[in-house]
């Protein structure tokens, strides 16, 4: 296609049109500049040099070159912290995506007629209008160890000493990825929904006609059609996971503790705040940013895999 | 249906989220009535003011920096001619005395300090920082003498050797670099060990003092007792933590030498006795102030003792509780195995205040007026920093604490002051001391060795302070 035909094409009618697209760019483009881009060059700037508080007095900024990043990967933190941060996205991700399609598929489905659904709708919904932190507070108190799970436990007879949940590495992963869980499905259930309602019911007829069971039509329709919506669930909630902070770092009091086995990545750029240290915190920030971007890079390669051709 | 339901849940949720969200104080304080304020810039500049001439030249507004409510309640109570507006204003004379109150937690207090008092001479004039207090943990950052944040007390302020002479020297010690005084107290923090009167009957069959303190007179003692008490079913202390303040206070070297971070024998000597008695279940690793620390202060709690000051005794044992220990006055207080400091704050005029006599006139009310302190000590039971008044009030039958059962143990804190040494505190005290604990709850709850503990603990030290090295 040769610049020439492109040219003839937009005649000058046509350019007073463009004009009024780059118009309506620039509210977005301005606020992408000032908010976006602007603190993500800075931030990449920041991470080459040594910049931090000591007391009242500051040090640097002196250039150091990739010490920074040196200094990241050779302490081993980065792996460990990663390593954590998925774990614990993962344990709250499997029963998320099994209820929310569990639920969207009986929402969704006429046959049932299920009683009250706008009821239960809010109701799985609440605990996401609950502040992450009040909720990992309220978690942190049931779960101490003269709180009132340990009570109720020792006088049902089920344990004779209360169990240290805070001391325990699973158990502080699991309650980690069980409130990650509590507080979105129900987010995802309603997206989920969106992309249930908009398949069309004629298909669902169809395999009814032809003699399909609901697994069947499950498997078979509802899923493949719905796959567009699980990339962008999968997506968004991997990104949302890679930056887990609150919820871990309120029930854990900012320790990560036992021996910071449930300290994620963000918790651990926070720690960089207490001495403004903005060049590893940058060194940091790079390195979540390259691998928020290949995680989903892969996510998007083997979701699209069989499409893009 | 649908509706009532929908509204109740959303009801519900407003609430909770009402009862969750703690204020947060609005950073800036706003500007008072604009209709006077002529030349106030102008007395910006001098340090040795005389009163009278610099009362009508100095700021119409002044501005105290601190964390809780303490403070200001002493003001308000004890200072002569404050006369109370609201929740966080006053007046001392035409002068708005305004406090900016901000938490502690997560260092918030300390940012915000960080933040305002290194631009506080450039700030507008009703702005300006007249007074931020500190505690011991952190007062060295904060009273150096590169960047200067705080005025000498001295020099800048007029306040004489005179006027300071009755205060206890480690109070002076710890607001002391380089030879300047930097601020003041009206407070000692001399720590005893507060038992459970209920608890000694059962396990010594007497609650008297000198049966318990020969319990406990040495770490060895207290020790071997903890098992006694726990045969009992007691705890010998809440947690581990509560010990720590003792060791700490008693070491023989600082948090960092030369740059190097640096562990005394006496902070290992508590890990090594608090791993002996976590392992033998007659402590726990719970955290100071949690849920699971102040359960000791009700009899169902079963805890032998605590560790504390006057102010722990009195401020933060539940006494407005009616079913706690303290509310029946069932605590009993010993020397216990060493003496020790816990907390303490210290009043720091900023440097670039417009309000340096009245800063002053404060500092002399509230830390060297002998009548001032012992109406503190009357009124709040505090341990005021006071040589005179505090030996009066230790003979004193009138002075003996409610919480205590009738017991006086002002003896004990005043013998406890003369001895405090806190010529080993460094910047870095309150970082490492944070970091140390956390990380030893670690080795304690076996979930560590030791050394990766150790390496824990170095790791969040470096993470505060780049700077420093092991």
């Amino acid at each position: 296609m040769s610049d020439k035909k492109y040219k003839h094409q937009t005649g000058s009618k046509v350019v007073s049109y463009n004009k009024w697209g780059v118009i309506f760019l620039i509210p977005f483009m301005v606020v992408w500049l000032i908010f976006q881009f602007i603190p993500l060059v800075t931030t990449i700037y920041n991470s080459f040099f040594e910049n931090y508080r000591s007391g009242l007095s500051q040090i640097g900024p002196n250039f150091i070159g990739l010490q920074n990043y040196v200094t990241i990967i050779t302490n081993g933190d980065l792996i460990n912290y990663s390593k954590n941060t998925m774990i614990m996205w993962i344990i709250g991700f499997i029963p998320q995506i099994f209820f929310s399609l569990l639920l969207a598929a009986w929402f969704t489905d006429p046959s049932l007629r299920l009683k009250g659904q706008r009821f239960f709708k809010t109701v799985i919904y609440l605990p996401n209008l609950i502040m992450a932190s009040a909720f990992s507070m309220l978690f942190f108190t049931l779960f101490a160890d003269s709180g009132p799970i340990n009570s109720i436990l020792v006088n049902m007879g089920v344990i004779s000493q209360p169990f240290k949940f805070m001391s325990n590495v699973t158990a502080v992963r699991c309650l980690v990825g069980f409130m990650n869980f509590i507080m979105w499905f129900g987010n995802t259930t309603i997206l989920l929904m969106a992309g249930m309602m908009g398949i069309d019911q004629s298909l669902f007829e169809a395999a009814e006609v032809d003699g399909a069971t609901a697994t069947e039509v499950f498997w078979k329709i509802t899923l493949p059609i719905l796959r567009p919506i699980l990339i962008y669930v999968l997506i968004t909630s991997l990104i949302g996971g890679l930056q887990m902070f609150d919820v871990p770092q309120i029930l854990t009091n900012g320790t990560g503790d036992p021996t910071r086995t449930s300290m994620t990545l963000i918790m651990y750029l926070n720690k960089h705040l207490y001495s403004k240290n903005f060049g590893m915190g940058g060194a940091l920030s790079v390195f979540l940013f390259i691998i928020t971007g290949v995680l989903s890079l892969i996510v998007f390669r083997i979701s699209y895999a069989g499409e893009v051709k | 249906m649908k509706k009532v339901a929908s509204v109740l849940l959303s009801t519900l949720m407003a609430a909770s989220l009402v009862a969750c969200g703690t204020s947060t104080s609005s950073g800036t304080p706003s500007a008072a009535p604009a209709a006077t304020e002529a030349p106030a810039a102008a007395a910006t500049e001098a340090p040795t003011a005389e009163p009278a001439a610099a009362a009508t030249e100095e700021g119409k507004v002044l501005n105290i920096y601190c964390w809780n409510e303490e403070f200001k309640s002493r003001l308000e109570d004890h200072f002569p001619g404050y006369e109370k507006v609201d929740a966080t204003s006053g007046k001392i004379g035409d002068v708005t005395v305004k406090f900016t109150i901000t938490p502690s937690t997560d260092n918030a207090y300390q940012n915000k300090l960080d933040e305002v008092l290194p631009a506080n001479a450039s700030a507008a004039a009703d702005d300006k920082v007249d007074i931020f207090l500190v505690e011991a943990d952190y007062a060295l950052k904060y009273t150096g003498a590169s960047p200067a944040v705080a005025l000498d007390v001295k020099g800048d302020l007029g306040l004489t050797d005179a006027d300071l002479a009755n205060q206890y020297q480690y109070t002076k010690d710890v607001v002391t670099a380089d030879g300047i005084l930097r601020g003041t107290s009206w407070q000692g923090c001399p720590g005893v060990l507060i038992y459970n009167r209920e608890a000694a009957k059962e396990v010594f069959g007497s609650d008297d003092p000198e049966t318990v303190q020969a319990k406990v007179k040495d770490w060895a003692t207290f020790n071997a007792t903890a098992a006694e008490v726990n045969a009992k079913g007691y705890l010998m202390t809440s947690t581990v933590n509560d010990a720590y303040r003792v060791y700490s206070n008693n070491v023989t070297s600082k948090w960092v030498e030369n740059g190097k971070i640096n562990i005394d024998p006496n902070i290992m000597k508590w890990v090594e006795d608090s791993k002996a008695l976590v392992d033998a279940g007659y402590t726990t690793t719970a955290e100071l102030w949690s849920d699971d620390w102040n359960k000791g202060f009700y009899p169902e709690g079963k805890v032998f003792c605590y560790f504390g000051p006057a102010w722990l005794i009195n401020f933060s044992m539940k006494s407005d509780d009616a079913a706690s220990i303290a509310a029946k006055g069932g605590w009993g207080a010993v020397e216990g195995p060493q003496g020790f400091n816990w907390g303490g704050t210290w009043i720091c005029g900023a440097q670039g205040s417009d309000n340096p006599t009245l800063v002053a006139e404060i500092m002399k009310q509230l830390t060297c007026n002998e009548s001032v302190m012992a109406d503190i000590v009357k009124k709040d039971s505090d341990f005021v920093n006071n040589k005179p008044a505090m030996e009066a009030a230790a003979k004193d039958d009138s002075y003996a604490f409610a919480v205590l059962g009738g017991q006086n143990p002002l003896a004990m804190f005043t013998a406890g002051a003369d001895k405090i040494s806190m010529s080993n505190i460094t910047i870095y005290d309150q970082g490492c001391t944070e970091e140390f604990q956390k990380a030893m709850k670690n080795y304690f709850d076996g979930n560590a060795t030791l050394d990766e503990s150790l390496d824990l603990f170095y790791k969040g030290v470096e993470e505060k302070y780049p700077e420093l090295t092991h």
